[in-house]
Protein backbone atom coordinates (compact mmCIF):
# COMPACT_ATOMS: atom_id res chain seq x y z
CA UNK A 1 0.00 0.00 0.00
CA UNK A 2 1.40 3.53 -0.78
CA UNK A 3 0.75 4.81 2.81
CA UNK A 4 2.52 2.66 4.17
CA UNK A 5 6.09 3.79 2.97
CA UNK A 6 5.27 7.28 3.91
CA UNK A 7 8.14 8.85 6.79
CA UNK A 8 6.47 11.07 8.74
CA UNK A 9 8.53 14.54 9.46
CA UNK A 10 11.75 14.27 11.01
CA UNK A 11 10.08 16.17 14.18
CA UNK A 12 8.17 12.44 14.88
CA UNK A 13 11.66 10.67 15.43
CA UNK A 14 13.39 10.62 18.16
CA UNK A 15 16.88 11.46 18.31
CA UNK A 16 19.89 10.06 16.86
CA UNK A 17 17.64 8.02 14.49
CA UNK A 18 18.65 8.80 11.17
CA UNK A 19 16.69 9.92 8.15
CA UNK A 20 17.76 9.11 5.03
CA UNK A 21 15.12 11.32 3.12
CA UNK A 22 15.63 14.85 2.06
CA UNK A 23 13.60 17.90 2.40
CA UNK A 24 13.58 19.24 -0.85
CA UNK A 25 10.59 22.10 -0.40
CA UNK A 26 10.44 23.50 2.88
CA UNK A 27 7.47 26.40 3.67
CA UNK A 28 8.78 28.22 6.65
CA UNK A 29 6.02 30.54 8.40
CA UNK A 30 4.33 31.22 4.87
CA UNK A 31 1.51 34.22 4.31
CA UNK A 32 1.30 35.85 1.81
CA UNK A 33 -1.42 38.56 0.07
CA UNK A 34 -2.04 39.28 -3.04
CA UNK A 35 -1.70 42.81 -4.01
CA UNK A 36 -4.32 44.91 -2.61
CA UNK A 37 -6.57 41.93 -0.86
CA UNK A 38 -7.15 41.82 2.72
CA UNK A 39 -7.55 38.32 3.23
CA UNK A 40 -4.00 36.14 3.25
CA UNK A 41 -4.57 33.99 0.41
CA UNK A 42 -2.06 31.22 2.30
CA UNK A 43 -1.85 32.07 6.35
CA UNK A 44 0.84 30.96 8.39
CA UNK A 45 2.22 27.93 6.16
CA UNK A 46 4.74 25.01 7.52
CA UNK A 47 5.19 22.56 5.84
CA UNK A 48 8.24 20.17 4.86
CA UNK A 49 8.02 17.97 1.69
CA UNK A 50 11.07 15.17 1.16
CA UNK A 51 12.36 13.93 -1.55
CA UNK A 52 10.67 11.51 -3.66
CA UNK A 53 7.09 12.01 -2.29
CA UNK A 54 4.10 11.68 -3.72
CA UNK A 55 2.17 14.40 -2.26
CA UNK A 56 -1.65 15.46 -2.88
CA UNK A 57 -3.16 18.75 -2.41
CA UNK A 58 -6.83 18.88 -1.22
CA UNK A 59 -8.60 21.77 -1.05
CA UNK A 60 -12.26 23.41 -2.52
CA UNK A 61 -11.91 25.80 -5.38
CA UNK A 62 -9.79 29.13 -4.05
CA UNK A 63 -8.31 27.46 -0.76
CA UNK A 64 -5.12 28.54 -2.06
CA UNK A 65 -3.90 25.48 -3.75
CA UNK A 66 -2.66 27.14 -6.93
CA UNK A 67 -1.47 29.70 -4.67
CA UNK A 68 0.76 27.33 -2.69
CA UNK A 69 1.74 25.60 -5.94
CA UNK A 70 2.88 28.74 -7.52
CA UNK A 71 5.06 29.68 -4.31
CA UNK A 72 7.08 26.18 -5.31
CA UNK A 73 8.20 27.24 -8.79
CA UNK A 74 9.02 31.10 -7.47
CA UNK A 75 6.21 32.44 -9.82
CA UNK A 76 4.85 33.89 -6.24
CA UNK A 77 6.92 36.12 -5.38
CA UNK A 78 9.15 36.79 -7.86
CA UNK A 79 6.26 37.28 -10.76
CA UNK A 80 3.48 37.79 -8.85
CA UNK A 81 3.25 41.06 -6.84
CA UNK A 82 1.70 40.78 -3.38
CA UNK A 83 2.80 40.72 0.51
CA UNK A 84 5.14 37.49 1.18
CA UNK A 85 6.74 36.70 4.63
CA UNK A 86 8.41 33.65 5.67
CA UNK A 87 10.63 31.55 3.24
CA UNK A 88 10.06 28.75 0.96
CA UNK A 89 13.18 27.00 0.09
CA UNK A 90 13.33 24.59 -2.79
CA UNK A 91 16.21 22.21 -2.63
CA UNK A 92 17.52 24.29 0.15
CA UNK A 93 17.24 27.54 -1.98
CA UNK A 94 15.24 30.71 -1.28
CA UNK A 95 12.74 31.36 -3.79
CA UNK A 96 13.53 34.77 -2.98
CA UNK A 97 16.69 35.27 -3.99
CA UNK A 98 16.86 32.69 -6.60
CA UNK A 99 15.43 33.57 -9.88
CA UNK A 100 12.36 31.80 -11.43
CA UNK A 101 14.24 31.34 -14.79
CA UNK A 102 16.90 29.13 -12.85
CA UNK A 103 13.99 27.46 -10.03
CA UNK A 104 12.55 26.17 -13.58
CA UNK A 105 15.25 23.92 -14.11
CA UNK A 106 14.05 22.37 -10.69
CA UNK A 107 10.42 22.68 -10.86
CA UNK A 108 8.47 21.82 -13.49
CA UNK A 109 4.66 22.81 -13.74
CA UNK A 110 1.46 21.59 -15.37
CA UNK A 111 -1.48 23.34 -15.42
CA UNK A 112 -5.31 22.26 -15.52
CA UNK A 113 -5.71 23.23 -19.21
CA UNK A 114 -3.34 21.70 -21.65
CA UNK A 115 -4.68 23.90 -24.60
CA UNK A 116 -3.68 26.62 -22.69
CA UNK A 117 -0.01 25.53 -22.18
CA UNK A 118 0.09 24.42 -25.90
CA UNK A 119 1.52 26.42 -28.75
CA UNK A 120 3.40 24.66 -31.49
CA UNK A 121 2.66 23.00 -34.42
CA UNK A 122 4.31 19.64 -33.64
CA UNK A 123 4.47 17.25 -30.78
CA UNK A 124 8.43 16.98 -31.27
CA UNK A 125 8.03 20.96 -31.41
CA UNK A 126 6.45 21.45 -28.47
CA UNK A 127 8.51 19.11 -26.08
CA UNK A 128 11.63 20.90 -27.87
CA UNK A 129 10.38 24.74 -26.76
CA UNK A 130 11.35 24.38 -23.29
CA UNK A 131 14.70 22.57 -24.23
CA UNK A 132 15.79 26.03 -26.79
CA UNK A 133 14.71 28.05 -23.81
CA UNK A 134 17.45 26.67 -21.28
CA UNK A 135 19.77 26.59 -23.90
CA UNK A 136 20.24 23.16 -25.41
CA UNK A 137 22.58 22.25 -28.14
CA UNK A 138 19.91 21.01 -31.27
CA UNK A 139 21.91 17.20 -31.22
CA UNK A 140 21.24 16.72 -28.17
CA UNK A 141 17.56 17.30 -27.93
CA UNK A 142 16.49 14.52 -30.14
CA UNK A 143 17.41 11.94 -27.54
CA UNK A 144 15.47 14.16 -25.12
CA UNK A 145 12.44 14.11 -26.60
CA UNK A 146 12.34 10.62 -27.59
CA UNK A 147 12.72 9.95 -24.08
CA UNK A 148 10.00 12.29 -22.33
CA UNK A 149 7.70 11.48 -25.10
CA UNK A 150 8.39 7.51 -24.51
CA UNK A 151 7.80 7.96 -20.94
CA UNK A 152 4.46 9.22 -21.29
CA UNK A 153 3.45 7.22 -24.06
CA UNK A 154 3.51 9.36 -27.19
CA UNK A 155 6.16 7.88 -28.91
CA UNK A 156 5.25 8.10 -32.74
CA UNK A 157 2.88 10.91 -32.78
CA UNK A 158 6.20 13.47 -33.00
CA UNK A 159 5.36 15.21 -36.09
CA UNK A 160 1.33 15.03 -35.17
CA UNK A 161 -0.36 18.91 -34.15
CA UNK A 162 -0.88 18.83 -30.46
CA UNK A 163 -4.30 20.48 -31.37
CA UNK A 164 -5.17 16.82 -33.11
CA UNK A 165 -4.55 15.32 -29.60
CA UNK A 166 -6.96 13.92 -27.17
CA UNK A 167 -7.43 15.71 -24.23
CA UNK A 168 -5.54 12.95 -22.13
CA UNK A 169 -3.14 13.05 -25.14
CA UNK A 170 -2.73 17.33 -24.94
CA UNK A 171 -2.11 16.55 -20.74
CA UNK A 172 0.69 13.92 -21.59
CA UNK A 173 2.11 16.39 -24.10
CA UNK A 174 2.97 18.98 -21.37
CA UNK A 175 3.68 17.09 -18.87
CA UNK A 176 6.42 15.27 -21.57
CA UNK A 177 7.49 19.11 -22.37
CA UNK A 178 7.81 20.02 -18.64
CA UNK A 179 9.81 16.29 -17.83
CA UNK A 180 12.41 17.25 -21.17
CA UNK A 181 13.86 20.25 -18.73
CA UNK A 182 14.49 17.22 -16.26
CA UNK A 183 12.84 19.10 -13.20
CA UNK A 184 13.60 16.79 -9.76
CA UNK A 185 10.05 18.34 -8.75
CA UNK A 186 6.92 18.14 -10.71
CA UNK A 187 3.68 20.30 -9.61
CA UNK A 188 0.51 19.94 -11.27
CA UNK A 189 -2.87 21.80 -10.74
CA UNK A 190 -5.64 19.63 -11.31
CA UNK A 191 -4.13 18.24 -14.25
CA UNK A 192 -7.56 15.88 -14.79
CA UNK A 193 -10.54 18.13 -14.47
CA UNK A 194 -10.95 18.88 -18.10
CA UNK A 195 -10.36 15.55 -18.93
CA UNK A 196 -12.38 12.28 -20.03
CA UNK A 197 -11.97 9.28 -17.23
CA UNK A 198 -9.64 7.21 -19.59
CA UNK A 199 -7.78 10.32 -19.75
CA UNK A 200 -7.85 11.09 -16.51
CA UNK A 201 -6.17 7.69 -15.65
CA UNK A 202 -3.41 8.02 -18.38
CA UNK A 203 -2.59 11.36 -16.79
CA UNK A 204 -2.27 9.91 -13.00
CA UNK A 205 -0.53 6.82 -14.52
CA UNK A 206 2.16 8.61 -15.73
CA UNK A 207 2.72 10.76 -12.48
CA UNK A 208 2.59 7.83 -10.81
CA UNK A 209 5.53 6.74 -12.97
CA UNK A 210 7.39 9.39 -12.77
CA UNK A 211 7.31 9.51 -8.91
CA UNK A 212 8.26 5.73 -8.71
CA UNK A 213 10.19 4.99 -12.01
CA UNK A 214 11.91 8.78 -12.07
CA UNK A 215 11.98 9.10 -8.28
CA UNK A 216 10.65 12.72 -9.11
CA UNK A 217 8.82 14.58 -6.38
CA UNK A 218 5.14 14.92 -7.35
CA UNK A 219 2.93 17.26 -6.19
CA UNK A 220 -0.83 17.23 -7.63
CA UNK A 221 -3.56 19.17 -6.63
CA UNK A 222 -6.49 17.54 -7.50
CA UNK A 223 -10.29 17.14 -6.38
CA UNK A 224 -10.50 12.95 -6.91
CA UNK A 225 -10.37 11.75 -3.22
CA UNK A 226 -10.72 8.14 -4.35
CA UNK A 227 -7.56 8.63 -6.61
CA UNK A 228 -5.29 10.48 -4.38
CA UNK A 229 -6.17 7.90 -1.74
CA UNK A 230 -4.26 4.87 -3.84
CA UNK A 231 -1.24 6.96 -5.56
CA UNK A 232 -0.56 9.89 -2.95
CA UNK A 233 1.89 9.10 0.08
CA UNK A 234 1.62 12.15 1.48
CA UNK A 235 -1.92 14.42 2.10
CA UNK A 236 -2.04 17.64 2.41
CA UNK A 237 -5.73 19.51 3.05
CA UNK A 238 -5.96 23.29 2.47
CA UNK A 239 -8.83 25.60 3.56
CA UNK A 240 -8.85 28.93 3.45
CA UNK A 241 -5.25 29.73 3.22
CA UNK A 242 -4.82 27.59 6.05
CA UNK A 243 -3.28 24.04 6.26
CA UNK A 244 -5.90 22.18 7.83
CA UNK A 245 -4.05 18.63 7.94
CA UNK A 246 -0.69 17.47 6.55
CA UNK A 247 -0.01 13.01 6.85
CA UNK A 248 -0.28 9.85 5.39
CA UNK A 249 -3.65 9.01 3.42
CA UNK A 250 -4.79 7.08 6.93
CA UNK A 251 -3.97 10.02 8.92
CA UNK A 252 -5.56 12.24 6.58
CA UNK A 253 -8.75 10.44 5.59
CA UNK A 254 -9.62 8.93 8.89
CA UNK A 255 -10.59 12.08 10.20
CA UNK A 256 -13.83 12.21 8.40
CA UNK A 257 -15.50 14.85 10.26
CA UNK A 258 -13.12 17.63 9.79
CA UNK A 259 -12.96 17.12 6.55
CA UNK A 260 -16.65 16.55 5.92
CA UNK A 261 -16.67 19.86 8.18
CA UNK A 262 -14.74 22.19 5.74
CA UNK A 263 -17.15 20.73 2.83
CA UNK A 264 -14.68 18.25 1.25
CA UNK A 265 -15.23 14.32 1.14
CA UNK A 266 -13.29 11.47 1.99
CA UNK A 267 -13.33 8.54 -0.15
CA UNK A 268 -16.62 6.73 -0.50
CA UNK A 269 -15.34 3.24 1.25
CA UNK A 270 -13.73 5.49 4.21
CA UNK A 271 -16.78 6.92 4.91
CA UNK A 272 -18.69 3.84 4.28
CA UNK A 273 -16.52 2.21 6.89
CA UNK A 274 -16.91 4.82 10.01
CA UNK A 275 -20.52 5.41 9.22
CA UNK A 276 -21.09 1.89 9.72
CA UNK A 277 -18.30 1.60 12.43
CA UNK A 278 -20.52 4.62 13.88
CA UNK A 279 -23.98 3.26 13.45
CA UNK A 280 -23.46 -0.60 14.73
CA UNK A 281 -20.51 0.18 17.20
CA UNK A 282 -18.25 -2.06 15.38
CA UNK A 283 -15.43 -2.91 16.59
CA UNK A 284 -12.97 -3.43 13.58
CA UNK A 285 -9.75 -1.85 13.36
CA UNK A 286 -8.75 1.25 11.36
CA UNK A 287 -10.57 2.84 8.59
CA UNK A 288 -9.62 1.82 4.73
CA UNK A 289 -8.67 4.40 2.25
CA UNK A 290 -8.39 1.94 -0.75
CA UNK A 291 -10.66 -0.31 -2.48
CA UNK A 292 -8.16 -3.19 -1.04
CA UNK A 293 -7.96 -2.07 2.34
CA UNK A 294 -11.89 -1.80 2.12
CA UNK A 295 -12.21 -5.53 1.03
CA UNK A 296 -10.08 -6.41 3.71
CA UNK A 297 -12.40 -4.74 6.41
CA UNK A 298 -15.65 -5.91 5.42
CA UNK A 299 -13.66 -9.40 5.63
CA UNK A 300 -12.44 -8.59 9.11
CA UNK A 301 -16.03 -7.31 10.01
CA UNK A 302 -18.09 -9.70 8.86
CA UNK A 303 -16.15 -12.73 7.95
CA UNK A 304 -14.45 -13.42 11.32
CA UNK B 1 -48.27 5.91 -19.78
CA UNK B 2 -48.35 10.16 -21.00
CA UNK B 3 -47.80 11.00 -24.51
CA UNK B 4 -43.73 11.01 -24.00
CA UNK B 5 -42.15 14.53 -24.74
CA UNK B 6 -38.78 13.35 -26.82
CA UNK B 7 -39.03 10.89 -29.37
CA UNK B 8 -36.35 9.55 -31.73
CA UNK B 9 -36.94 7.69 -34.67
CA UNK B 10 -34.19 5.91 -36.28
CA UNK B 11 -32.32 9.22 -35.13
CA UNK B 12 -28.80 9.41 -37.16
CA UNK B 13 -26.59 12.28 -37.81
CA UNK B 14 -23.45 12.37 -39.72
CA UNK B 15 -21.23 15.45 -39.86
CA UNK B 16 -19.56 16.83 -42.54
CA UNK B 17 -16.68 14.66 -43.86
CA UNK B 18 -18.53 11.79 -43.21
CA UNK B 19 -18.22 11.57 -39.40
CA UNK B 20 -21.28 9.41 -38.32
CA UNK B 21 -21.92 10.48 -34.28
CA UNK B 22 -25.01 9.17 -33.65
CA UNK B 23 -26.57 5.89 -35.50
CA UNK B 24 -29.84 4.94 -35.67
CA UNK B 25 -31.03 5.75 -32.10
CA UNK B 26 -34.46 5.13 -30.80
CA UNK B 27 -35.55 5.73 -27.64
CA UNK B 28 -38.59 7.84 -26.18
CA UNK B 29 -38.34 10.06 -23.08
CA UNK B 30 -41.39 11.15 -20.40
CA UNK B 31 -42.26 13.85 -18.06
CA UNK B 32 -40.38 13.58 -15.09
CA UNK B 33 -37.38 11.18 -16.01
CA UNK B 34 -33.91 11.73 -14.51
CA UNK B 35 -31.64 10.00 -16.85
CA UNK B 36 -28.29 10.16 -17.18
CA UNK B 37 -26.49 9.61 -20.73
CA UNK B 38 -23.02 7.70 -20.55
CA UNK B 39 -20.05 6.81 -22.60
CA UNK B 40 -16.55 7.86 -23.88
CA UNK B 41 -15.69 11.27 -25.61
CA UNK B 42 -16.54 10.64 -29.05
CA UNK B 43 -19.00 8.18 -28.63
CA UNK B 44 -22.30 10.60 -29.27
CA UNK B 45 -23.36 11.47 -26.39
CA UNK B 46 -23.24 15.13 -26.73
CA UNK B 47 -24.22 15.11 -30.23
CA UNK B 48 -27.33 13.06 -29.27
CA UNK B 49 -29.04 15.15 -26.46
CA UNK B 50 -28.01 18.29 -28.68
CA UNK B 51 -30.83 16.92 -30.91
CA UNK B 52 -33.62 17.64 -28.03
CA UNK B 53 -33.61 21.83 -28.09
CA UNK B 54 -32.84 21.55 -32.02
CA UNK B 55 -29.04 22.85 -31.73
CA UNK B 56 -28.55 20.00 -34.24
CA UNK B 57 -30.79 18.43 -36.92
CA UNK B 58 -31.28 14.80 -37.67
CA UNK B 59 -29.28 13.73 -40.83
CA UNK B 60 -31.42 10.71 -41.04
CA UNK B 61 -34.34 9.97 -38.85
CA UNK B 62 -36.76 12.17 -36.59
CA UNK B 63 -36.47 13.53 -33.40
CA UNK B 64 -40.30 14.79 -32.19
CA UNK B 65 -40.15 16.75 -29.23
CA UNK B 66 -43.95 17.63 -27.75
CA UNK B 67 -45.21 16.04 -30.48
CA UNK B 68 -43.83 17.99 -33.12
CA UNK B 69 -40.78 17.22 -36.00
CA UNK B 70 -37.75 19.07 -34.37
CA UNK B 71 -36.46 19.67 -37.99
CA UNK B 72 -39.43 22.00 -38.70
CA UNK B 73 -38.52 23.80 -35.63
CA UNK B 74 -36.50 26.80 -34.66
CA UNK B 75 -34.15 26.51 -31.51
CA UNK B 76 -35.56 29.72 -30.48
CA UNK B 77 -39.27 27.81 -30.00
CA UNK B 78 -37.69 24.69 -28.67
CA UNK B 79 -35.27 26.20 -25.84
CA UNK B 80 -38.95 27.69 -24.50
CA UNK B 81 -39.31 23.76 -23.78
CA UNK B 82 -35.70 22.89 -23.10
CA UNK B 83 -33.02 24.06 -21.41
CA UNK B 84 -29.65 23.06 -22.25
CA UNK B 85 -26.87 23.85 -20.06
CA UNK B 86 -23.18 23.54 -21.59
CA UNK B 87 -20.35 22.15 -20.22
CA UNK B 88 -18.27 25.32 -21.22
CA UNK B 89 -20.07 27.77 -19.77
CA UNK B 90 -18.22 29.95 -21.94
CA UNK B 91 -19.96 28.66 -24.75
CA UNK B 92 -23.06 29.98 -23.44
CA UNK B 93 -22.95 33.31 -21.40
CA UNK B 94 -22.87 37.04 -22.76
CA UNK B 95 -24.60 39.84 -20.15
CA UNK B 96 -22.30 41.98 -18.56
CA UNK B 97 -23.71 40.73 -15.12
CA UNK B 98 -24.51 37.95 -13.78
CA UNK B 99 -28.19 39.61 -12.82
CA UNK B 100 -29.01 40.41 -16.62
CA UNK B 101 -27.83 36.97 -17.63
CA UNK B 102 -30.36 35.14 -15.52
CA UNK B 103 -32.78 37.80 -16.66
CA UNK B 104 -32.04 37.47 -19.88
CA UNK B 105 -33.97 33.87 -20.66
CA UNK B 106 -37.26 34.38 -19.13
CA UNK B 107 -37.09 38.03 -20.11
CA UNK B 108 -37.24 36.90 -23.60
CA UNK B 109 -40.10 34.10 -22.99
CA UNK B 110 -42.24 37.28 -22.46
CA UNK B 111 -42.80 36.79 -19.01
CA UNK B 112 -44.24 40.39 -17.08
CA UNK B 113 -41.27 42.14 -15.13
CA UNK B 114 -42.43 40.85 -11.58
CA UNK B 115 -42.29 37.14 -13.19
CA UNK B 116 -39.24 37.56 -14.12
CA UNK B 117 -37.13 39.08 -10.59
CA UNK B 118 -39.26 36.34 -8.80
CA UNK B 119 -37.69 33.91 -10.42
CA UNK B 120 -34.32 35.61 -11.01
CA UNK B 121 -34.27 35.65 -6.99
CA UNK B 122 -35.31 32.64 -6.31
CA UNK B 123 -32.07 31.56 -8.65
CA UNK B 124 -29.62 33.52 -7.01
CA UNK B 125 -30.97 32.27 -3.41
CA UNK B 126 -30.82 28.62 -4.82
CA UNK B 127 -27.60 28.72 -6.14
CA UNK B 128 -25.99 30.63 -3.73
CA UNK B 129 -24.84 33.81 -6.15
CA UNK B 130 -26.09 36.61 -3.61
CA UNK B 131 -22.44 37.94 -3.65
CA UNK B 132 -22.23 37.47 -7.28
CA UNK B 133 -25.10 39.22 -8.58
CA UNK B 134 -23.58 42.78 -10.00
CA UNK B 135 -20.27 40.94 -11.31
CA UNK B 136 -19.31 40.03 -14.39
CA UNK B 137 -19.78 36.51 -15.49
CA UNK B 138 -16.34 36.01 -16.82
CA UNK B 139 -14.62 37.90 -13.67
CA UNK B 140 -15.86 34.86 -11.32
CA UNK B 141 -14.52 31.53 -11.08
CA UNK B 142 -15.01 28.43 -13.36
CA UNK B 143 -17.34 26.83 -10.93
CA UNK B 144 -19.49 29.58 -10.35
CA UNK B 145 -19.73 30.50 -13.81
CA UNK B 146 -20.91 27.25 -14.37
CA UNK B 147 -23.11 27.68 -11.42
CA UNK B 148 -24.73 30.61 -13.64
CA UNK B 149 -24.98 28.37 -16.21
CA UNK B 150 -27.45 26.24 -14.84
CA UNK B 151 -29.02 29.05 -13.46
CA UNK B 152 -29.47 31.27 -16.21
CA UNK B 153 -31.88 28.14 -17.47
CA UNK B 154 -33.10 27.43 -14.56
CA UNK B 155 -34.98 30.85 -14.48
CA UNK B 156 -36.78 30.09 -17.88
CA UNK B 157 -38.46 26.69 -15.83
CA UNK B 158 -38.29 24.62 -19.23
CA UNK B 159 -40.24 20.95 -18.94
CA UNK B 160 -36.34 19.19 -19.88
CA UNK B 161 -33.44 20.37 -18.16
CA UNK B 162 -30.29 18.99 -20.07
CA UNK B 163 -26.92 19.27 -18.30
CA UNK B 164 -23.62 18.69 -20.10
CA UNK B 165 -21.58 17.44 -17.73
CA UNK B 166 -22.51 19.77 -14.91
CA UNK B 167 -19.76 18.43 -12.13
CA UNK B 168 -16.60 18.84 -14.13
CA UNK B 169 -14.04 21.39 -12.41
CA UNK B 170 -16.38 21.33 -9.49
CA UNK B 171 -15.56 21.00 -6.06
CA UNK B 172 -17.52 19.28 -3.45
CA UNK B 173 -19.56 22.18 -2.56
CA UNK B 174 -20.42 23.20 -5.96
CA UNK B 175 -21.54 19.50 -6.55
CA UNK B 176 -23.68 19.36 -3.75
CA UNK B 177 -25.47 22.54 -5.22
CA UNK B 178 -25.55 20.60 -8.81
CA UNK B 179 -26.92 17.45 -6.51
CA UNK B 180 -29.41 19.72 -4.93
CA UNK B 181 -30.46 21.12 -8.81
CA UNK B 182 -31.41 18.08 -10.15
CA UNK B 183 -33.15 16.70 -6.95
CA UNK B 184 -35.45 19.84 -6.60
CA UNK B 185 -36.63 19.52 -10.62
CA UNK B 186 -37.67 15.92 -10.06
CA UNK B 187 -39.49 17.40 -7.04
CA UNK B 188 -40.88 19.85 -9.27
CA UNK B 189 -41.56 17.61 -12.13
CA UNK B 190 -39.14 18.40 -14.73
CA UNK B 191 -37.41 16.36 -16.90
CA UNK B 192 -34.08 15.95 -16.34
CA UNK B 193 -31.05 14.38 -19.03
CA UNK B 194 -27.86 14.41 -17.73
CA UNK B 195 -24.34 13.89 -19.75
CA UNK B 196 -21.69 12.89 -17.42
CA UNK B 197 -18.58 10.74 -16.26
CA UNK B 198 -19.41 11.82 -12.64
CA UNK B 199 -20.63 8.18 -11.98
CA UNK B 200 -20.81 8.86 -8.21
CA UNK B 201 -23.36 11.75 -9.59
CA UNK B 202 -25.35 9.05 -11.79
CA UNK B 203 -25.48 6.57 -9.16
CA UNK B 204 -26.69 9.06 -7.04
CA UNK B 205 -29.81 10.66 -8.70
CA UNK B 206 -30.79 8.94 -11.80
CA UNK B 207 -33.27 6.62 -12.89
CA UNK B 208 -32.62 5.58 -16.07
CA UNK B 209 -29.12 5.45 -18.05
CA UNK B 210 -28.64 5.55 -21.48
CA UNK B 211 -25.23 4.01 -22.87
CA UNK B 212 -23.77 5.43 -26.03
CA UNK B 213 -20.46 3.21 -27.54
CA UNK B 214 -19.05 4.43 -31.07
CA UNK B 215 -22.43 6.05 -32.31
CA UNK B 216 -24.43 3.49 -30.93
CA UNK B 217 -27.13 3.31 -28.31
CA UNK B 218 -25.89 0.30 -26.31
CA UNK B 219 -28.41 0.26 -23.43
CA UNK B 220 -31.02 2.12 -22.30
CA UNK B 221 -31.53 0.63 -18.78
CA UNK B 222 -31.88 1.28 -14.79
CA UNK B 223 -28.38 2.11 -12.95
CA UNK B 224 -27.87 -0.87 -11.19
CA UNK B 225 -28.15 -2.85 -14.90
CA UNK B 226 -25.83 -0.85 -15.93
CA UNK B 227 -23.21 -0.94 -13.10
CA UNK B 228 -24.26 -4.86 -12.62
CA UNK B 229 -22.93 -5.33 -16.32
CA UNK B 230 -19.15 -5.65 -15.57
CA UNK B 231 -18.48 -6.49 -19.37
CA UNK B 232 -20.69 -3.64 -20.38
CA UNK B 233 -19.11 -0.76 -18.34
CA UNK B 234 -15.38 -2.46 -19.58
CA UNK B 235 -16.66 -2.29 -23.25
CA UNK B 236 -17.59 1.84 -22.36
CA UNK B 237 -13.95 2.25 -20.23
CA UNK B 238 -15.91 3.43 -17.51
CA UNK B 239 -15.38 2.32 -14.07
CA UNK B 240 -18.40 2.45 -11.42
CA UNK B 241 -18.12 4.38 -8.36
CA UNK B 242 -15.95 3.10 -5.55
CA UNK B 243 -18.52 2.35 -3.59
CA UNK B 244 -19.76 -0.28 -6.27
CA UNK B 245 -16.89 -2.06 -6.89
CA UNK B 246 -16.86 -2.46 -3.31
CA UNK B 247 -20.35 -4.41 -3.51
CA UNK B 248 -19.16 -6.26 -6.24
CA UNK B 249 -16.25 -8.01 -4.03
CA UNK B 250 -18.25 -8.46 -1.41
CA UNK B 251 -21.00 -9.95 -3.27
CA UNK B 252 -18.45 -12.21 -4.94
CA UNK B 253 -17.59 -12.86 -1.23
CA UNK B 254 -21.24 -13.59 -0.75
CA UNK B 255 -21.46 -11.26 2.33
CA UNK B 256 -24.30 -9.23 0.40
CA UNK B 257 -27.25 -10.38 -2.60
CA UNK B 258 -26.67 -7.35 -4.59
CA UNK B 259 -24.84 -4.63 -5.63
CA UNK B 260 -24.79 -0.87 -4.06
CA UNK B 261 -24.72 2.23 -6.03
CA UNK B 262 -24.48 4.20 -2.68
CA UNK B 263 -22.93 4.07 0.72
CA UNK B 264 -26.60 4.43 2.28
CA UNK B 265 -27.47 1.14 -0.06
CA UNK B 266 -24.03 -0.55 1.32
CA UNK B 267 -24.68 -0.16 4.67
CA UNK B 268 -28.27 -1.31 4.61
CA UNK B 269 -27.10 -4.21 2.79
CA UNK B 270 -24.50 -5.31 5.33
CA UNK B 271 -25.86 -4.41 8.17
CA UNK B 272 -29.17 -6.24 6.99
CA UNK B 273 -27.07 -9.75 6.06
CA UNK B 274 -25.30 -9.65 9.43
CA UNK B 275 -28.37 -8.60 11.93
CA UNK B 276 -26.28 -5.38 13.30
CA UNK B 277 -27.93 -3.80 16.19
CA UNK B 278 -27.75 0.22 16.04
CA UNK B 279 -25.45 1.29 18.81
CA UNK B 280 -27.04 3.86 21.43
Amino acid sequence: MAGDNYLPPLANYSEGIMVNKKPVIEFKNLTYYYSLQEKPALKNINLTIYEGEYVAILGLNGAGKTTLQLCINGVIPNMIIGNFEGDVLVNGLNTQEYPTRELAKIVGMVFDNPEFQLTQTSVAEEVALGLENIGIPTDDMHAIIEDALETVGLDGLQERSPFELSGGQQQRLAIASALAMQPEIFVMDEPTSNIDPIGKDEVIAVAAKLNTEKHMTVILAEHEVEVIAQYADHVIIIDEGEIILDGTPHEVFEQVELIEKIGLRTPQVTKFAYQLKEKYGLKTKGLPVTIDEAEQFAVDTFKK
Amino acid sequence: MNEPLIVCENLTHIYPGDVTAVKNVNLKIHKGELIGVIGQNGSGKTTLVKHFNGLLKPTKGKVIVKGQDTSKMRVQDLSRNIGYVFQNPNHQLFAKTVIDELKFGPTNLGLPEDEVNERVEKAIAFFNLEMYRDHHPYRISFPLRKLVGMASIYTMQPDVFVMDEPTTGQDHITTRIVYRLIKKLRDEGSTVICVAHDMILLAEVVERMLVMRDATLIADTDPKTVFSDKELMASTHLSPPQITELSYRMRSKKMIGSIALNINELIDASSKKYNLKRSK
